[in-house]
């Protein structure tokens, strides 16, 4: 695909708003709970599996599984919340890190349940081909019907697609910055900076966090399942733990603490994602395609560390509001 | 059964001792310079391809290349401290994590990139097996044992005898009481991260050799066990580590021995262990033999 042409950018659109409404998960249980959660990844692919197996092996219809992977989020947050509750932060990111390896390790060794190795393709066991997104198809494509006067013509599923999710994405920035600015935002803020200050004053520390962990969740499961229903297929393989580090440095690159520089981050992020395809001048062109694969995900490890040396609150942060002291 | 009891028990104790050797540097790491590296598998995976270039590319001896490994990858923690982690350090444990996941992303797929996605081998016969009655060992598993003998005690004495060793240790348990007591607590920190590297080096390539092939997934993927052997011995306590990584090492391998109700798939190791580091952390974060105190 060229860098001209205009369904690779909306690709990368439609993923750019998919990545948006992850980190804002990420946002609502770092960022404002101080959680530093580095298994977000698998809020994300228990709600994708719990989807695509309810629909693929059960029929259940699509709202009602999509609904059913988020309860399966839900679920996650309140086991992972024993630990998330009660752990100093580099304890609370390496379990939670271990978390989201044990769900990928039981997708990928589980192939009864999950498929196996080869993903939601193998639900219905070998020789059959598994899709789960026949319905999602066929409504992006009613959606398109409607907008077709709009633009003339029959708009593309990944242009109904982008719309949709940059709508859901903005409606969702809009409402959490609601919730930073409302009385709850304000006591996680109180509890993020300190903490007996805030058991001083009678609120219920525990339940705060517990509250913002299930939000994240919610909105990370949403995010997997948008992202399950784009790409078609997926395998445990699309769950690693890197998903969850773009996900921070999606925070970073906007603003650690800004929550309207979120589409910044993830828009910067697929940029700079996506475009490494195009850098094949030299001395670049000395690797191959394969190798700037590998490139990219060097570009994100680079990133984060330049950005935590040099610009640890992001391109657009408040330095004087930054949690990564603790 | 027996013999696969005892078969079980040869493997258990050569990963137990490479996440022992691997471990102790964690440890004192966390201990003293409070990072938890997730890097540290990524100095494995460097280690590995030190010796696989050294063995490999440049034909010398596997000797001559596990020392070249060894070296090489203490220098590449030395160096990563002082370019990167040292002068961070009082960015905090989050933004600490991130940078060491950072610096793990951009080793491993500079590897990648450098060396290739394939599977690769050490210069080691891998089809020959060694009878020995009741088990049997294959070149790679001796190469080990090999090397566990000689670096195991040598590591072991070093951290009870000498006066650079006991110093570490003295830091790792309590910082400000080395520091009072005249220890050069940046100098020991300078050396407990070479240590920790040529660990890393050394376990790199024992885990190369045991697995018999290997890819720049390879240190990756045991990053938590090195992690839960870590929190298991006792986070900074160095003995703690060496037998938390024999224990570990076992408990994996024998968690599949038939005697036990048929047994664990092999395929759950990892998951098994997983659980055990999240359960430490929670209720045991002190690990096994660490006194209860604010950890």
């Amino acid at each position: 695909m060229g860098l001209l042409n205009p369904a690779f950018w909306t690709f990368v659109a439609v993923i750019a708003g998919i990545y948006a409404i992850m980190a804002l998960g990420l946002y609502v249980q770092f960022s404002l709970a101080g959680l530093p959660n580095f298994g977000h990844v698998a809020f994300m692919a228990v709600a994708s599996y719990t989807m695509a197996i309810l629909i693929v092996r059960y029929g259940v219809p699509l709202p009602l599984a999509g609904a059913a992977g988020i309860g399966a989020s839900i679920i996650l947050a309140l086991i992972m919340g024993v630990p998330a509750l009660r752990l100093r932060a580099d304890y609370l990111a390496i379990a939670t890190v271990a978390g989201g390896e044990i769900i990928r390790y039981l997708a990928l060794n589980l192939p009864d349940l999950t498929g196996g190795p080869i993903g939601s393709i193998g639900l219905l066991g070998p020789g059959d081909i598994a899709t789960y997104n026949q319905e999602w198809q066929a409504f992006l494509d009613m959606l398109g019907r409607l907008a077709a006067p709009i633009f003339g013509r029959m708009p593309s599923r990944d242009l109904v697609m982008a719309l949709l999710i940059w709508g859901l994405a903005i409606v969702l920035i809009w409402l959490g910055w609601l919730l930073e600015r409302s009385p709850w935002g304000r006591v996680l803020e109180a509890i993020r900076e300190d903490e007996t200050a805030a058991v001083a004053v009678g609120k219920n520390i525990v339940a705060f966090k517990m509250q913002a962990l299930i939000l994240g969740a919610i909105l990370a499961g949403m995010a997997g399942l948008l992202l399950a229903w784009e790409i078609g297929v997926f395998s445990p393989d699309d769950y690693q733990p890197t998903l969850t580090f773009y996900a921070y440095l999606i925070l970073i690159l906007g603003g650690m603490n800004r929550i309207w520089a979120i589409p910044v981050g993830s828009i910067l992020f697929s940029l700079m994602y996506t475009g490494t395809r195009f850098l094949n001048f030299y001395p670049l062109s000395l690797f191959d395609s394969g190798s700037r694969a590998f490139l990219r995900l060097f570009l994100v490890g680079l990133l984060l560390v330049l950005f935590m040396a040099f610009k640890p609150e992001g391109l657009l942060g408040d330095r004087r509001r930054l949690l990564l002291e603790k | 059964m027996l013999q696969q009891l005892a078969q079980l028990v040869v493997n258990g104790l050569i990963t137990g001792t490479i996440l022992a050797l691997t471990g102790v540097g964690a440890t004192l790491v966390f201990g003293i310079q409070r990072i938890a590296n997730f890097a540290h598998g990524e100095y494995l995976t460097f280690g590995a391809y030190v010796g696989l270039f050294l063995n490999v590319d440049a034909g010398q001896s596997l000797p001559v290349a596990t020392v070249g490994a060894i070296l090489a990858t203490g220098l590449l923690a030395l160096a990563l401290h002082f370019a990167v982690l040292r002068p961070l350090r009082n960015r905090g444990l989050v933004a600490m994590s991130l940078v060491t996941v950072g610096l793990g992303l951009m080793l491993r797929d500079l590897l990648f990139m450098i060396a290739g996605p394939r599977i690769r081998q050490l210069r080691i016969d891998q089809t020959a097996v060694f009878d020995l009655g009741l088990v049997r060992i294959s070149p790679g598993q001796l190469a080990a044992i090999i090397m566990t003998v000689v670096v195991a005690p040598a590591v072991a004495f070093f951290l009870a005898k000498t006066t650079i060793g006991k110093s570490m240790r003295a830091v790792a348990d309590n910082r400000d009481l080395a520091s009072v007591a005249g220890i050069d607590v940046e100098r020991i920190g300078a050396y407990v991260w070479f240590l920790a590297g040529a660990l890393a080096g050394i376990g790199g390539i024992m885990f190369a050799v045991v697995q018999g092939t290997f890819d720049p997934n390879l240190g990756y993927q045991v990053l938590f066990l090195v992690f839960t052997t870590v929190v298991l011995g006792g986070i900074g306590s160095a003995y703690g580590a060496l037998v938390a990584g024999f224990i570990l090492g076992l408990a994996m391998e024998l968690s599949t021995w038939s005697g036990f109700a048929g047994g664990l798939e092999p395929r759950f190791k990892p998951v098994l262990a997983f659980v055990a580091l999240i359960g430490l952390l929670l209720y045991r974060p002190q690990g096994l033999f660490g006194k209860a105190r604010i950890v």
